[in-house]
């Protein structure tokens, strides 16, 4: 499925942990920088709602963490590792409704156990590794599809 | 209905008012991100009570037409700022979410 496309592009975010002042400002680069490398309007929307959601994880849950971009002329992908105290149960966390945030986190409207499932809903493959203690790896692949009809809010899902 | 005809029949304060013109079709309701992320619609005008810079970054996201704060609340200066350059619409409402969403859906749902 994944063809050995040249890499286009490859850029490197550190986010901070429990930084909210900041938070969502690499989500909002990705895209920018995204859409000036030209990537279909749909890629980027799809981008940018699993960059956001994996940087707040990190923000939320971890002392911090980065984001690496890479673009390719068929996919682009997203990789976000954390030191953070990672995830005991994979299976659970993909769960919609799942959440284990903070009440002071709820209480600015994260905590609705949406994040992972979003991720996984807006990409066309989402691998989590992580082990407790040291940390988790999410990867994220969202294939570019060229002749797709463009503008249209909502792309068809394979 | 464009947004700008909207604001006017609700009586919106306007904060950010970057694109009037935009049409809006439907309304949404929710005070959690990634609930907003997952299930409003693009060109959906989207009420809620949370006011930090989050709102401005999820309203762009999902391509929300604005976002109306309700019950009177309002952002600080910080989100303001992050609308303009972002391009995202912000309103307040005087009434609280049932009534200010109860008066949209009139309005577009006559
Ligand atoms: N990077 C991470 N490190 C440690 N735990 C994580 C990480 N990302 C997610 N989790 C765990 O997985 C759970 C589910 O994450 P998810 O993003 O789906 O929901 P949420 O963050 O709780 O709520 P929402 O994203 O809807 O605001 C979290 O509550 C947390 O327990
Ligand atoms: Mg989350």
């Amino acid at each position: 499925m994944i063809s050995p496309a040249p890499l286009r592009h490859r850029e490197i975010f550190p986010v901070a942990g429990l930084d909210l002042e900041r938070a969502g400002t690499v989500s909002t680069e990705v895209q920018r920088v995204l859409r000036k490398l030209g990537v279909e309007p749909e890629v980027v929307r799809r981008a940018g709602i699993v960059c956001f959601e994996g940087e707040m994880n990190i923000v939320l849950y971890t002392p911090g963490g980065r984001i690496i971009l890479l673009v390719y002329d068929d996919r682009v992908e997203l990789i976000f590792s954390d030191q953070g105290p990672g995830i005991p149960d994979i299976e659970l966390a993909r769960q919609p409704g799942y959440s284990t945030a903070p009440n002071w986190a709820r209480e600015l409207g994260f905590g609705s156990g949406m994040g992972i499932p979003n991720m996984e809903t807006n990409s066309d493959k989402l691998e989590i590794r992580s082990r407790p203690g040291e940390g988790t790896v999410i990867r994220a692949v969202i294939l570019r599809r060229r002749n797709e009809t463009e503008g249209s809010g909502e792309g068809p899902r394979p | 209905m464009k947004l700008k005809e909207v604001v006017k029949a609700l009586g919106l304060e306007i904060l950010v008012f970057p694109a009037p013109d935009l049409e809006v079709h439907d309304g949404y309701v929710s005070d959690l991100l990634s609930d907003v992320l997952a299930h409003a619609k693009p060109g959906e005008l989207w009420l809620t009570h949370q006011r930090h810079l989050n709102v401005v970054a999820v309203a762009k996201l999902r391509e929300l037409s604005g976002v109306i704060f309700v019950r009177g609340i309002r952002p600080g200066l910080d989100v303001l700022q992050k609308a303009r350059e972002e391009g995202v619409n912000l309103f307040v409402s005087e009434s609280d979410a049932f009534h200010t969403a109860g008066r949209l859906h009139r309005l577009l749902f006559p």
